[in-house]
C-alpha cells in the first residue's frame, strides 16, 4: 500500500503526463478544475492511469466526486487493490 | 450423400475507388454559438477538435449517399451496371421499413442488385467493407457498393452539448471487386454490449444520447489494442502504415489511438476538424479526401478503425486503391 506522499506524487506524475501540470503545482488542497485546467476528459485519463498505477478502480461515476487532488488521494487510500 | 455446388472463389478482394459528399451549408462553432448554445469556442475546440462541420438543409441521407456512389462509381471505373451487391451503413434511416438500399440501388440505374441496410452505427462502414470482402472472396458477388451515410442531425438536440456541437451530416462510398491477390486484410471485430447504454436515442424524443465520459474511456482504453491486432492480422507493422483512419469521434481520442498504436510513418485522418462526427460515414469520407489530396500512396496500407454505439467496433487493414 503507498503512502499518502507516494500516491500525492504518483498522481503529480500522472497530471504532468495527462495533462501538462507542473508536479510543483500539484497539492491536496489544488482543484482538478478550476486550479489545474484538467478539464473532464483529461479526468478519465488521469483516472485511467491511477488505477493503472495504484490497483485501483475509479469509475466514471465516481469522477465529478473527486474535485481537490485530496479528493483523489483519499478515494485511493480507502479503496486499496 | 448429397452436396451442393458452391460458388468458384477468387484469390481475394480489393477497394477499387472511394467517393464522398458533404452538404454545402458550414456551420461553425461561432454559427452554434449564436443559436443560443451555451457553450464557446474554445470549449469545443479543446474538448472535441471540431472547428465546423455540415449539416444537410435539403438532402436527404440518400440523397447524400447517391452523390457519394456515384463519385466511388466513377474513380473506380466499375460500371454501376456491374454491380450485383449494394450494402448501406447507417443508423439514420429516414425510415424503418424498408431499407434504403434497393431505393438507392434502383436510384443509381444498377439493376435487381442484393441490397441491404447494416447498422452497426459508427462502425458500420467497417463492417460493410468486411461483409463486401467476405461476399466477394466467397464467390457470392463480384461487385460491391458500400455506403456509410448519415443525417444525423434529425436526431440530435442542438442544445445537448454531449451530442448537439459533435453530430453532422455527410456520406462516403467504396466499390469492392475481386482482386487476384488479398488487398483487403481480415477484421478484427466485436462489441460489448454491457456499455449499450453509453450511446442510445431517445425512446421518446428519438434524440442521440451519450455518455461522454464512458465512450471517451471505452475507446481510448481498447481501441490501441484493436488497431494493433488488425496489423498483425494482415500481417503488417504499425510502422508500414501509410495511413490511419480511425472513426472521427472526437480529436482526443484519435490522436490517443495513434499514440498508443505507433503508426510513425502514417498520415492521421483529422477530418473531424472540418466534418464533424459523421458516424458511419466518418472514415469513408475521410479516406476519399485523404486519396483526393494525394496523401496515401496507391497500394499502400492504411487500417480502418470504427467504434460506436452498440458499443460495437471493427478494424481492418487494406491497400489504398
Amino acid at each position: 500500500m503507498a503512502s499518502t506522499e507516494e500516491i500525492l506524487a504518483g498522481l503529480a506524475e500522472i497530471l504532468n503526463e495527462v495533462a501538462d501540470v507542473a508536479p510543483e503545482d500539484v497539492s491536496v488542497e489544488k482543484s482538478f478544475t478550476d486550479d489545474l485546467d484538467v478539464d473532464s476528459l483529461s479526468m478519465v485519463e488521469v483516472a485511467m492511469a491511477a488505477e493503472e498505477k495504484f490497483g485501483v478502480k475509479i469509475p466514471d461515476e465516481e469522477l465529478p466526486k473527486l474535485k481537490t487532488v485530496g479528493d483523489a488521494v483519499s478515494y485511493i487510500e480507502s479503496n486499496p487493490s | 450423400m448429397t452436396t451442393l455446388t458452391t460458388a468458384p472463389r477468387p484469390a481475394g478482394s480489393r477497394v477499387a475507388g472511394l467517393g464522398h459528399y458533404q452538404p454545402p451549408t458550414v456551420v461553425t462553432n461561432a454559427d452554434i454559438i449564436a443559436r443560443g448554445v451555451e457553450t464557446s469556442d474554445e470549449w469545443i475546440q479543446s474538448r472535441v477538435g471540431i472547428a465546423e462541420r455540415r449539416f444537410a438543409m435539403d438532402e436527404t441521407m440518400l440523397d447524400m449517399a447517391e452523390a457519394a456512389s456515384s463519385k466511388a462509381l466513377a474513380n473506380s471505373g466499375i460500371a454501376a451496371t456491374d454491380i450485383d451487391l449494394v450494402i448501406l451503413a447507417t443508423c439514420t434511416s429516414e425510415q424503418q421499413v424498408p431499407g434504403g438500399a434497393a431505393t438507392l440501388a434502383s436510384r443509381l440505374g444498377i439493376a435487381a442488385p442484393g441490397a441491404y441496410d447494416l447498422n452497426a452505427a459508427c462502425a458500420g462502414f467497417v463492417y460493410g467493407l468486411t461483409s463486401a470482402s467476405n461476399a466477394i472472396i466467397a464467390g457470392q458477388a463480384r461487385n460491391v457498393l458500400v455506403v456509410g451515410s448519415e443525417k444525423l442531425t434529425d436526431y440530435v438536440d442542438l442544445f445537448d452539448r454531449s451530442t448537439g456541437i459533435i453530430f453532422a451530416d455527410g456520406a462516403g462510398a467504396a466499390v469492392v471487386t475481386v482482386s487476384d491477390s488479398a488487398r483487403i486484410g481480415p477484421v478484427v471485430w466485436g462489441s460489448d454490449g454491457d456499455n449499450a447504454d453509453a450511446i442510445v436515442t431517445d425512446p421518446v424524443s428519438v434524440t442521440l444520447r451519450q455518455e461522454g465520459q464512458t465512450v471517451f474511456r471505452w475507446a481510448t482504453s481498447t481501441m490501441g489494442g484493436v488497431a494493433a491486432r488488425a496489423c498483425a492480422a494482415a500481417g503488417i507493422e504499425p510502422s508500414d502504415l501509410a495511413g490511419f483512419v480511425p472513426h472521427q469521434a472526437n480529436l482526443r481520442i484519435i490522436d490517443l489511438v495513434a499514440k498508443r498504436l505507433g503508426a510513425a510513418n502514417a498520415v492521421v485522418a483529422r477530418d473531424i476538424v472540418t466534418s464533424g462526427n459523421t458516424s458511419s460515414a466518418s472514415i469513408p469520407l475521410a479516406l476519399s479526401k485523404m486519396l483526393e489530396r494525394g496523401e496515401i500512396g496507391s497500394g499502400t496500407p492504411v487500417l480502418l478503425v470504427g467504434f460506436g454505439a452498440g458499443l460495437t467496433y471493427a478494424a481492418q487493414v487494406i491497400l489504398a486503391p
